[in-house]
């Protein structure tokens, strides 16, 4: 008994490196899968003031790119508008339903938040962003986020008035997309290498593709409305393995400059992870 | 200025500087990113109690971890760099220097070939670490290498340029402070 108190004594400082060092593997380990564990509302808000503080001044470098961005949405949503479209003639009429649930039962699964980037990262292996936007605000765990120009990524952890949202540039995010011109669908991953690339993966090698196709997300994700912008392929290698490709796609989104993001909720978000992850533990 | 001030000083601007300037700078090439963040540990006095070096490194370490969404990452490396400081310092300077000599590391206190090589030694086995815990599952030799290296220089290349901007006259430890 007096030698194990004696071999503390002298090791005390070794022993505490240990600890420590077992500390830092146990919560980075945690961080990936229970985010909110570590990972208090607390903390966040702290670094949420600082990031918003950074921002205001970040802002203004970056405004005639931001306003670019929106007046090209502007347009495209002008676009689409109904009135901006002219019967052919008089026996069609045009009939716009602007309610969300009409009398054919037709509903609306998605709702748009409009939220600020308040914090971003492109240059870990690990991204996040910072959203000023959170529980009080409605948003929830597994919301999506998109830019004007394409997917950003999803919400994984929200305190009051915050919300961290896990990039596409994060070593486990992944994404259902599929290529828009015959809907073959694939998962959209990241290697960790380059901000500005994706990589695209389990396309079938039946499918054709060329240099410059543009990949959507799918219809199959819980989170992500179809048709989304993903990106644009800009390489591809076939994997001799496998029946599959492993395409290099070009991120849609400029990370380095995203400034206004949507959230996007799905009405349906909990009752369709629900019966997939039933499903899941049926396959176990 | 007392030195704990100083130092705490340092804390804030190094993990500042770190979270706001360093990491918002667009990635030039997938092997460089610039860290200068754990210069703070190689400056801290010769005389702090190596229990208390290793509580300075986690900490340190954890605070860039709450803005980089991380928690360890960073924090892993520091509490290495603060475990092996002492061991090093002890073979680098002459008993003698140590006893009545400055307070803490500098160009001035150590000579430049010691400062030199206590400063590259832990550059290496910071961005080591850090590339091999992110990395995790070792993939690729090459990659792991590259990284290393590239982020090496680079963070030699701003520790250089930091020593040149603040220039530290090594103070000498008196019983007065």
């Amino acid at each position: 008994m007096k030698n194990i108190f004696l071999f503390i004594r002298n090791y005390f400082t070794l022993l505490c490196f240990v600890v420590l060092q077992i500390t830092s593997m146990v919560m980075l380990s945690k961080s990936s899968d229970a985010h909110d564990a570590f990972f208090s509302n607390a903390i966040n808000e702290v670094t949420g003031k600082i990031n918003k503080q950074y921002n205001g001044f970040y802002e203004y470098f970056s405004l005639k790119e931001v306003n670019r961005q929106l007046v090209a949405e502007n347009a495209a949503l002008k676009n689409k508008l109904n009135n901006y479209i002219i019967a052919p003639d008089s026996t069609q009429r045009l009939v716009v339903d602007s309610t969300v649930t009409d009398t054919i039962g037709r509903y609306r699964k998605f709702t748009f938040l409009p939220a600020t980037v308040i914090g971003n990262n492109i240059t870990l292996q690990n991204n996040f962003l910072t959203l000023e936007r959170g529980s009080l605000q409605g948003v929830k765990k597994g919301m999506s986020v998109i830019s004007p120009q394409g997917i950003v990524g999803s919400v994984i952890d929200v305190s009051d008035n915050m919300c961290r949202v896990m990039s596409v540039l994060h070593r486990s995010s992944k994404v259902s997309a599929m290529l828009k011109k015959d809907n073959n669908a694939g998962s959209i991953e990241w290697d960790g290498e380059n901000p500005e690339y994706l990589t695209l993966k389990n396309i079938p090698k039946s499918a054709k593709i060329t240099i410059g196709d543009t990949v959507v997300t799918s219809n199959y994700s819980a989170n992500f409305p179809a048709y989304i912008p993903v990106g644009t392929i800009a390489g591809k290698t076939a994997d001799p393995a496998s029946n599959f490709y492993t395409l290099k796609v070009k991120t849609a989104t400029n990370f380095a400059s995203v400034q206004q993001v949507y959230l996007i909720k799905n009405v349906r978000f909990a009752e369709q992870t629900a019966i997939e992850a039933k499903v899941m533990k049926i396959n176990e | 200025m007392s030195n704990h001030l100083k130092n705490i000083i340092r804390f804030l601007l190094f993990i500042l500087v770190q979270v706001f300037v360093l990491n918002k700078v667009p990635p030039l090439h997938q092997f460089i990113v610039p860290y200068l963040y754990f210069l703070f540990l190689l400056w801290l006095p010769f005389s702090t109690p190596r229990l208390f070096l290793l509580g300075i490194g986690f900490v340190f370490g954890l605070s860039l971890d709450f803005f980089t969404g991380t928690p360890g990452l960073h924090a892993a490396p520091c509490t290495l760099i603060a475990y092996v400081r002492p061991f090093v310092l002890n073979i680098l300077i002459p008993k003698e220097t140590a006893e009545i000599g400055y307070t803490e590391p500098s160009l001035k206190s150590m000579g430049f070939a010691p400062y030199a090589l206590y400063i590259s030694l832990f550059t290496f086995i910071h961005h080591g670490y850090l590339v091999l815990i992110e990395w995790m599952q070792f993939g690729d030799i090459l990659f792991f290498l590259g990284k290393v290296m590239g982020t090496t220089a680079v963070s030699l290349l701003l520790i250089a340029v930091t020593e040149m901007l603040l220039f530290r006259k090594g103070k000498f430890r008196t019983n007065a402070a």
